[in-house]
């Protein structure tokens, strides 16, 4: 039984690794070829979870609920680098986080004018809503195990997508040398607007993804913004890599953790004051394996030095 | 044998495959001028770099009066007395002029942990600063803002910076490059007198400020020293004309 | 006087004088604003120190603004309960007495402020500013998860603490026992400024590499900076916590970090008045505009995005123009 729990909170570790990933991929590349740092980036993810759950809402059709969080996503995203963010590039470090600062205030405050404070609900698809039965009798949700798979064929299609394709050899250049790019004929402009999209289609991706478990609601980014950050300071900026290694752990290490403390402290401490010790260490722990990793690897597990 | 001040034993760096500097020993006699020089590439920033502790080398070490610097950051070599000007000035450029000296002085005297004492009040850092500020010909300048001043100008303020630091030796990178003639002959003239306060490793890549101010050149190559001597014996050094010219000479 | 000195002297006067003006008036509520925009300066005064002389963009500030909240709120609502901190290894007793509850707020802050330099100093650029983010919603989650404190809900006290000589309650005096705090502050951080350290700090901010050769560790410098900025932050939260009588884990989320930085850059970065100037502006704008519309902070966002992209000195670099080299 204790093992099956286990297994079961493994896959929970997993499922929000992958989300993490989806979010922390866009993040990662736009560091990385851009220099950018982008607090929107949550609110990517909360427009890709109202514009699913709008459409679900009007149509009852989920891949189109996912369609259009991919459309809304990249959409706002191009729109935002095109107006705004691309006058960031140059800018310093405060510059960007204040401007993106600013638009998630206008993002968020717009989206409650639309939408309401109240939270949207977006129902798990008919034919994913029951639980699958995995060898040794796991029994675990349908639609966490979709959760899981598609998030690992988007990294495999992120991995194929930089290192196979012209667009990823133009990004990988772009990390590694703004100038010789342009001196090589690529319009720079055009690719940084494709890379953002990409990043903010895959945010809102996840957003709908996720908004189908939780609810949908203004401010349901930046917690996973933050999330996705303590990835990238693990992983190491730019690296797709080191996002996914970091998103795994992240992800891997919140859920267990969760589950394991206050089971550990169970056996030395009262019950109460168990789970008070053991939930509010566990609320910490990544934060722990981020500073642990920033002592040994300040640049993170993948970063160039 | 006049006394060594500087002296560097058998460093290596290397980057990958490339040896950036291979075997590398040379000495800084009190009171002369020691220039660096060798084609582009040839690892001149890296043995500055290693020297000053801004590169960790691979192995070798490098001494200041006989102390071993090995271990030691860029900040502490600094206090010991290496004294540093750089090949892209690095000035705080919105100080003025003589706050840049005074955070020379400041360095030099150590006490950078006082918080409430008005810095630019305090009668013997500005004296320091300013005595450096006359030698380099900056007094004028004193009260400008550092961006705003010329090429030149900030060469002779990485020199005046370095001279607060009261150093036991000088490192300077190409301080001639991108000065015109007449700020070439100015700062020749500068290093001249400065040599007596401190000997001077010279990396410069103007060949006729080398011959005119060194008492002894090192020329280094692919990362290793092939030759060090007077200028005169540099000059008619068969190998050093192969290693710049290239084939048309014949050995 | 320059530009700038008149601005920032006009800035004062009209902070103190408009609730002067208001207890005249008989308009406590104003009163009550005054004093938050007091409270909000002297947490941005705070995080100035780092930003815009150190040149450290630091997203978790929160983290100290709460935490000088906490030391507020559990002193005295151990106070309140006439329940002991601790009684062993010895008696700990908890306190309704502001300059007791001022001193742990900033001690408590600075300690937090060191542990959190020291590891994210470490780094620098993008990942100092994620890492200062991270740690702040460190402090914040283990905030709601700690039930001991009112977990998510926070703590409430019943009565202001006291200052000895004043009566807080009032809304005047505990104006001006902010405002007092501020304008000292102030005067610190101009001292700061102008020192030894102040020189060194902001010539680390502008060239890492002259400060190491001129035999000086930018580590060091930085970590105390941030060290003292984070007091300051710590005793502006301890204040804002008794001019709420509450404190909840709000005070440490990233978006308190997000506005004590709004208040620096629409007063103007480095400035020593800018966040006084910026606190008040923010102050006056939800005032307004929150009362125009629910959703004001569309138009706070589009005013800051203007002044990030078009108007980079902020009010002061509007009136003043640029700094001037000073010395």
């Amino acid at each position: 039984m204790t093992t099956l729990l286990f297994i079961e909170q493994l896959l929970n570790g997993l499922q929000f690794g992958v989300m993490l990933f989806l979010m922390s991929a866009g993040l990662t590349l736009v560091f990385g070829v851009m220099g950018l740092i982008n607090l929107a980036h949550g609110s990517l993810y909360m427009i890709g979870a109202f514009a699913a759950a709008a459409v679900a809402a009007a149509t009852g059709s989920f891949l189109l609920a996912l369609m259009a969080s991919l459309a809304a996503a990249s959409l706002a995203g191009a729109l935002i680098e095109l107006t705004i963010i691309r006058r960031l590039y140059d800018r310093d470090h405060l510059d960007q986080v204040l401007a993106t600062f600013a638009l998630i205030l206008i993002f968020s405050e717009g989206t409650r004018w639309l939408f309401g404070s109240f939270p949207l609900f977006l129902d798990v698809p008919a034919a994913l809503s029951g639980p699958v039965t995995l060898p040794g009798g796991i029994q675990y949700p349908a639609y966490r195990l979709t959760i899981i798979l598609v998030g690992l064929a988007v990294a495999v299609g992120m991995f194929a997508l930089i290192n196979r394709t012209r667009v990823g050899i133009r990004i990988r250049a772009g990390e590694a040398d703004r100038e010789m790019i342009a001196a090589l004929g690529v319009d720079i402009a055009k690719l940084y607007t494709f890379v953002f999209a990409l990043g903010a289609a895959l945010a809102g991706f996840a957003g709908a993804l996720v908004g189908a478990i939780q609810s949908v609601q203004v401010g349901m980014g930046e917690p996973v913004l933050i999330l996705a950050f303590v990835v990238i300071v693990i992983g190491g900026i730019g690296s797709i890599k080191g996002a996914f290694v970091g998103a795994l752990l992240v992800g891997l290490t919140d859920t267990l953790g969760r589950f394991l403390l206050p089971q550990m402290f169970g056996l030395i401490l009262e019950p109460s004051a168990a789970v008070s010790v053991g939930s509010a260490l566990a609320s910490m722990l990544i934060y722990i394996l981020m500073a642990v990793v920033l002592i040994f690897r300040p640049r993170g597990l993948y970063g160039v030095a | 044998m006049t006394e060594v001040v500087l002296r560097t034993e058998r460093l290596f760096k290397s980057f990958g495959a490339l040896k950036a500097t291979n075997d590398v020993s040379l000495d800084l006699r009190k009171g002369e001028i020691h220039a660096l020089i060798g084609p582009n590439g040839a690892g001149k920033s890296t043995l500055i770099q290693q020297i000053t502790g801004h590169l960790a080398s691979d192995s070798g070490v490098v001494e200041l009066l006989g102390t071993p610097l090995t271990g030691l950051g860029p900040a502490q070599r600094a206090q010991l007395g290496l004294g540093r000007t750089f090949q892209i000035s690095a000035l705080a450029m919105e100080h003025t002029v003589l706050q840049n000296a005074v955070l020379g002085a400041l360095g030099q005297r150590g006490t950078v942990m006082r918080f409430f004492a008005p810095v630019m009040k305090d009668k013997s850092l500005l004296a320091v600063a300013q005595e450096a500020l006359g030698q380099v010909g900056l007094s004028a300048f004193a009260s400008t803002r550092t961006a705003d001043l010329s090429h030149g100008q900030r060469r002779q303020l990485e020199v005046a910076v370095a001279l607060t630091l009261k150093p036991k030796v000088f490192l300077m990178d190409e301080p001639m490059a991108g000065l015109g003639l007449e700020g070439a002959q100015q700062m020749i003239r500068l290093l001249k007198d400065l040599r007596q306060a401190a000997p001077i490793l010279l990396i410069e890549h103007d060949m006729d400020a080398v011959f005119a101010l060194a008492d002894r050149i090192s020329v280094l190559v692919y990362g290793e020293i092939i030759a060090t001597g007077t200028p005169e014996e540099i000059k008619v050094n068969p190998e050093i004309r192969r290693a710049y010219l290239g084939d048309e000479v014949p050995a | 006087m320059t530009r700038e000195s008149w601005t920032n002297f006009a800035a004062l006067a009209v902070l103190a004088g408009v609730p002067l003006w208001a207890y005249v008036a008989d308009e406590p509520f104003i009163i009550t604003l005054a004093t938050r925009a007091a409270i909000f300066a002297l947490a941005g005064v705070g995080l100035n120190l780092a930003l815009g002389l150190g040149g450290l963009v630091s997203l978790g500030h929160a983290a100290f603004f709460g935490i000088g909240g906490y030391a507020m709120g559990i002193l005295a609502s151990h106070a309140q309960a006439y329940a002991p901190m601790a009684e062993w290894p010895f008696l700990i007793e908890g306190t309704k007495s502001m300059p007791v509850i001022w001193l742990v707020a900033v001690i408590a802050s600075a300690l937090a402020a060191l542990a959190i330099g020291a590891l994210s100093l470490r780094t620098s650029g993008v990942y100092f500013i994620m890492i200062t983010l991270a740690f702040g919603q460190m402090i914040y989650y283990f905030a709601i998860s700690w039930p001991a404190y009112g977990g998510e809900d926070g703590l409430s006290i019943y009565v202001r603490n006291g200052f000895p000589g004043l009566n807080t309650l009032d809304p005047i005096q505990f104006f001006g026992l902010c405002f007092v705090i501020l304008c000292g502050v102030l005067v610190l951080m101009r001292a700061v400024q102008n020192s030894a350290f102040g020189l060194a700090l902001s010539a680390a901010r502008q060239n890492e590499t002259r400060v190491l050769s001129v035999g000086m560790m930018p580590y060091r410098l930085r970590l105390v900076a941030f060290v003292i900025s984070g007091a300051i932050t710590g005793l502006a939260g301890a204040l804002f916590a008794d001019l709420n009588r509450f404190v909840s884990p709000t005070m440490l989320s990233w978006q308190m970090s997000g506005e004590i930085m709004i208040f620096i850059i629409i007063g103007g970065v480095g400035r020593l008045f800018g966040p006084v100037i910026g606190a008040m502006v923010f102050i006056l704008l939800e005032h307004t505009l929150g009362g125009l519309s629910e959703f004001w902070h569309v138009y706070l966002g589009a005013l800051l995005l203007g002044i990030v992209l078009f108007a980079k000195g902020g009010v002061i670099g509007a009136i003043a123009g640029r700094e001037k080299a000073h010395d």
